[in-house]
């Protein structure tokens, strides 16, 4: 071989793919400096206080009114609603898979939670727009079937695959002989999947369920189109509200460009964004914070 | 122990036991349901002429053939974007890299990609690829969005494949005196050729079901001609149910057109899903180590 040396060669190599492999992190730079870029400009428009925690979002209205408030509280409460729904369901799904179910079962079942995990959303928004909807509005005489109740069982069952299978991995991955000590011990199956499997699991079943939540709160088409839409602080379950994903969807397409309507959009996407990154950090902490230990450790 | 507290301890085993499957039952049900009534009320809707023919009377009547291009286009573009950036990736860090505060950056990097939400990765797009480097709204904008938004999965899967290839592959092609790169590239890859194979075609059936980050960068609500470059705008299924159901004028009377555009959607996101298991089943099962 003539000029570079083989060992040469494999460090230019090497230094190629290590710049690779890095332009997930400089992405994830210029997402934060494309957002940044097309929302400061609101803030010469209103204050980081009054955009955050005013109560009227009023974008197009003269004098505007920016305050994201509504549609923080309305993101809050169908991710905490549609939490509540598929912690139960994703974790006990994934106990089944991992414990108890036939491993021809399991063959089943696990492709049946990636199909469910790879519903579009917008199929998933239809079906509650044309189906729960209506239901819901006739069997509770509401005004509208488009509300908080809606849009959660809707988010839980997108989130219930994300809980489900981070679940399950971190459940089977409990040593053997932690189960065989319980049973020696005369512990029922029960009793030892509550009291010895699921504890030993926990670090990696609550990631399951922050990186669920996280799904929650940054999915767009579901809320976007059977949350409600209406952008006031909720007083039921059953009322309307507007999450920050939907607001962006919904009016970015009818906003004149870089007006202070189109700054505050971005401006809620950096809020979104710096949310969702926070769920993932602590995701990742739990999970290396806490990994469980194998069984050599004991 | 008295036994009345044994016969206690096996009923709240019992209970405990159907709420489990109360659970799977549930997911199953959700599942089917969904399917089962999409695909009742959109099969009639399904023609030849719907398949190949473009919207007519401002989208009331006629075909979804624009979309279905459109979506094939954007398929094609977010993979081309992915596959070589997550698969060198993945080549760095299950092959390369030594546990590092650098890997570390590089890993929080990877996982918080993945769960920037999709309306962040359609703003990015647009204040990035279709406003900054001046791309419009098109075709190159929107397969640059989606191949990012689906970076994480290939790298993750592509890893994982990697990591599958016995060690002592690399260590006979070692021991012959085989450089570490070429142990990689004619060793290593193409035994993780399958797992690879299985992670792009999980990324492309996710970004054919995507909405919110080409809506601002890639689809048209109408488009009269199919796009001749890769800087035309262009129709995609998943836009096209979202404008039919919310956006028209006449959203009931369009029903129809509305559920045969959703099936055609779950049928090529769930095949490809489907695919992807069914190679990845089959795989397995023929590896021989």
């Amino acid at each position: 071989m003539t000029g570079i040396t083989r060992t040469t060669k494999e460090k230019i190599i090497k230094a190629f793919f290590f710049i690779i492999a890095a332009t997930s992190v400089i992405i994830l730079g210029l997402i934060i400096l494309s957002l940044f870029r097309e929302a400061w400009p609101i803030f010469r428009a209103t204050s980081m206080k009054d955009f955050l925690f005013g109560t009227e979002w009023y974008p197009t209205y003269d004098p505007p009114s920016f305050g994201i408030w509504p549609l923080i509280v309305g993101s809050l409460i169908v991710t905490v609603c549609s939490t509540l729904i598929a912690v139960p369901i994703g974790v006990l799904s994934a106990i089944y898979i991992s414990e108890l179910a036939h491993p021809r079962a399991k063959e089943i079942l696990k492709p049946v939670i990636e199909l469910l995990a790879g519903l579009p959303s917008v199929v998933l928004g239809f079906f509650g727009m044309v189906v729960l909807a209506p239901w819901l509005q006739d069997t509770f005489d509401l005004p509208t079937g488009l509300n908080i109740v809606n849009a959660s069982l809707m988010l839980a069952i997108m989130a219930i695959p994300t809980i489900s299978s981070i679940s399950e991995d971190a459940l089977y991955s409990v040593p053997r002989e932690f189960k065989e000590a319980s049973y020696a011990l005369g512990a029922t199956k029960y009793e030892t999947i509550v009291r010895v499997i699921v504890p030993a699991a926990l670090s990696g079943v609550s990631t399951a369920v922050i990186l669920g939540m996280s799904r929650a709160i940054g999915e767009t088409m579901v809320v976007l189109m059977v949350a409600g839409g209406a952008a006031a602080v909720p007083e039921s379950l059953f009322d309307s509200v507007r999450p920050m994903p939907a607001s962006i969807a919904a009016e970015m397409g009818e906003t004149p460009f870089r007006s202070d309507h189109y700054h505050a959009l971005f401006a809620i996407a950096v809020v979104l964004f710096f949310l969702t990154l926070a769920f993932n950090l602590i995701a990742d902490y739990v999970s290396h914070k806490f990994r469980e230990e194998g069984s050599a450790t004991l | 122990m008295k036994s009345g507290n044994l016969r206690w301890r096996y009923i709240k085993q019992f209970l405990f036991f159907g709420l489990v499957k109360l659970a799977v039952a549930l997911i199953a049900l959700a599942l089917g349901g969904i399917l089962l009534y999409l695909l009742m009320q959109g099969y009639s809707a399904i023609s030849w002429d719907f398949l190949t023919k473009p919207p007519t009377d401002a989208m009331t009547k006629g075909g979804i053939m624009p979309a279905i291009i459109g979506t094939f286009y954007l398929m094609v573009g977010s993979i081309a974007v992915s596959l070589p950036l997550g698969v060198a990736s993945a080549v760095y860090l299950s092959e390369y890299s030594k546990k590092s505060r650098t890997l570390r950056i590089i890993r929080i990097g990877i996982n918080c990609l993945a769960g920037v939400p999709s309306i962040v990765f359609g703003l990015f797009g647009l204040g990035l690829f279709v406003v900054y480097l001046k791309f419009g709204s098109s075709i190159l904008a929107g397969s640059l969005t989606l191949g990012i938004l689906i970076l994480p999965t290939i790298i993750g899967a592509s890893e994982e494949a990697l990591k599958g290839v016995p060690q002592t592959f690399r260590e006979a092609s070692l021991a012959l005196g085989v450089s570490k790169w070429q142990t990689i590239y004619h060793i290593v890859l193409p035994n993780a050729l399958p797992g690879i194979l299985t992670g792009s075609i999980l990324g492309i059936g996710r970004a054919a079901g995507e909405t919110a980050p080409i809506m601002f960068t890639a689809a048209a609500f109408f488009t009269a001609r199919l796009p001749a470059s890769i800087f035309d705008e262009v129709m995609a299924l998943p836009y096209h149910i979202y404008v039919l159901a919310t956006a028209g004028t006449r959203i009931e009377e369009t029903r129809p057109l509305q559920y045969g555009t959703a099936l055609v959607l779950i049928a090529l996101v769930l095949g490809i899903n489907f695919v992807a298991i069914l190679f990845r089943s089959y795989t397995r099962r023929r590896k021989s180590w």
